[in-house]
């Protein structure tokens, strides 16, 4: 107890004096066009560190911005193929081969061009941020499970150990927990998979997005292209896989009335529907669950800007509040980590358990 | 609004990536780790039911023991009864034979010692005979040393006849 006291006065002596650099530091990270003092805008702040970027910015001080610049690919309708670093930009001050970073408007934050006096999008498939991310994430995964397979192998009939007796339960609790019941003993053997990468995906990926440093700090599942290529692949599988009793049910739902099937085939469409909503809530619901969390962490941290604007000591009071809502914050959502991959990989089956349930 | 925008780029890259690593990891890792799983949770389930097997067989084994064990206690005392039946017929037959020669040898004895007997009771009886005749002799010869006397026991003895 007595050292847990003595930490916490250490963490809040340095957590207030924090805001005397960062009141800076977002000042100019906030505003890369200005240089002079200007009003802190919470609202950009949050979403400059929500979105995805074009280099992964570590830490400003005054005028100057350390980040790691990343490479970006474009092409454009006017002048093709394009490929040259983020740091070509100047931290989004300069434009390079007529493409810079739009800093209001629709494409806020993106690389856009000017043709015939309009900001156009070229087709953009640079290696973002969250890509990045999102790589580093993959080499990740496939480095801690292709070593616990071989550990598998190698270690044939004998107890797991280190890494392996790590992931076993985990790989259990999905094999057991999800996808058996979800999807039935007889055909889960098919999805596991699948269920274990989103699963392991999806994890990884919230817990790297809680940690502020690099590689982590990328908001990879609170994402809406991500989680939308994570629900498609569900959608993929699940409407492939769908079996006849699982169209039936769609387009002749048994134990509902004739005329809600026809003339006008009601039923049938709010189950086509239905096909469609359940892959966009899921992509819908994970976005939206780490979004807001990384939202609230940063809302938090915004007051103590807004309070330092007032007053520094105002600021400094504040900071120590601030840390503790966000420590709190922070265990919530390392919480919420887990049940969003949970409920993602479990949900998942279950479209695929209701796509092969033969008739019963 | 940007943050709800799905990026195209994001999404190539996301899509490629995603499919690669499935791929990948289903290929190298997941297949081998859930075959090994499974594999394990076989050989374990076998390795209790071969336990199980084990008990029984043991159960059964320590069964069969007791029953051998019984029959043996069994065949033991039956034949303690019939050696003990045995030796009790021999002992009563010996003692049967005994008796009975016994008893003949005693017979013979008696038998013996009644011609024995009967021997000596002859002898006796012809020595008394002779004795009487010879005493009766000398008594007689002394008596009738004298011719009167002869006369006279004569007489007494035709008397004696007459009256017949």
């Amino acid at each position: 107890m007595k050292n847990i006291h003595r930490f916490l006065l250490i963490f809040f002596f340095i957590a207030s004096a924090v805001p005397a650099f960062a009141s800076d530091e977002h000042d100019q990270h906030a505003h890369h066009d200005t240089h002079k003092k200007e009003k802190f805008e919470p609202g950009n702040f949050i979403m400059d560190h929500i979105a995805d970027a074009y280099d992964w910015h570590i830490l400003s001080y005054k005028d100057k911005h350390v980040s790691v610049p990343l490479p970006v690919i474009v092409i454009s309708e006017q002048s093709g193929f394009h490929m040259f670093m983020s740091s070509k930009f100047h931290h989004g001050h300069d434009a390079y081969k007529g493409f810079y970073i739009a800093q209001e408007g629709e494409f806020r934050g993106k690389v856009v061009e000017k043709i015939n006096g309009h900001e156009v999008r070229p087709f953009d498939i640079s290696m973002t941020k969250n890509v990045v991310a999102l790589l580093i994430s993959m080499i990740i995964l496939l480095w801690v499970f292709i070593s616990v397979a071989k550990a598998y192998t190698k270690r044939k009939g004998q107890a797991p150990k280190g890494m392996q007796s790590l992931m076993e339960p985990l790989i259990l609790f999905v094999r057991d927990e999800i996808a058996k019941p979800a999807i039935g003993e007889k055909k889960y053997e098919k999805y596991m998979p699948f269920l274990l990468t989103i699963f392991f995906f999806i994890w990884l990926n919230n817990l790297m997005g809680l940690v502020p440093l690099i590689p982590g700090g990328a908001n990879v599942t609170g994402n809406i292209t991500i989680t939308m290529v994570l629900a498609l692949f569900t959608f993929i599988i699940t409407t492939v896989n769908g079996n006849k009793n699982y169209w039936v049910h769609i387009f002749n739902t048994p134990g509902v009335p004739w005329w809600l099937k026809f003339p006008v085939p009601l039923m049938p469409l709010v189950e086509l529907m239905g096909v469609f909503t359940k892959p966009f809530v899921l992509m819908v619901r994970l976005f939206a669950n780490i979004t807001a969390g990384h939202m609230i962490v940063l809302a938090f941290v915004s007051l103590i800007f807004i309070f330092g604007q007032i007053s520094p000591m105002l600021g400094y009071g504040t900071s120590v509040i601030s840390v503790l809502f966000v420590i709190f914050m922070d265990m919530l959502e390392l919480l919420v980590a887990l049940i969003q991959a949970y409920v993602f990989t479990l949900l998942s089956a279950l479209y695929f358990g209701m796509a092969t349930e033969e008739h019963h | 609004m940007g943050l709800v925008t799905p990026e195209l780029g994001t999404f190539i890259w996301m899509f490629l990536a995603f499919a690669i690593v499935l791929f990948i990891l289903k290929k190298f890792a997941w297949k081998p780790i859930l075959n090994a799983l499974k594999e394990r949770e076989e050989s374990i389930e076998d390795a209790l039911r071969s336990a199980d097997r084990a008990k029984e067989e043991m159960a059964e084994l320590q069964a069969d023991n007791e029953r051998i064990l019984q029959e043996a206690r069994k065949e033991r005392e039956g034949m303690l009864k019939e050696a003990k039946e045995m030796s009790t017929k021999i002992v009563n037959e010996a003692k049967q034979k005994a008796t009975q020669e016994a008893d003949k040898l005693v017979e013979s004895a008696r038998a013996n010692i009644e011609s024995e007997k009967a021997a000596a009771l002859n002898e006796i009886k012809a020595q008394v005979a002779n004795l009487s005749v010879e005493i009766a002799e000398k008594v007689l010869r002394q008596q009738f040393a004298e011719d009167q006397q002869q006369k006279d026991y004569f007489k007494k003895l035709m008397d004696e006849v007459k009256l017949n």
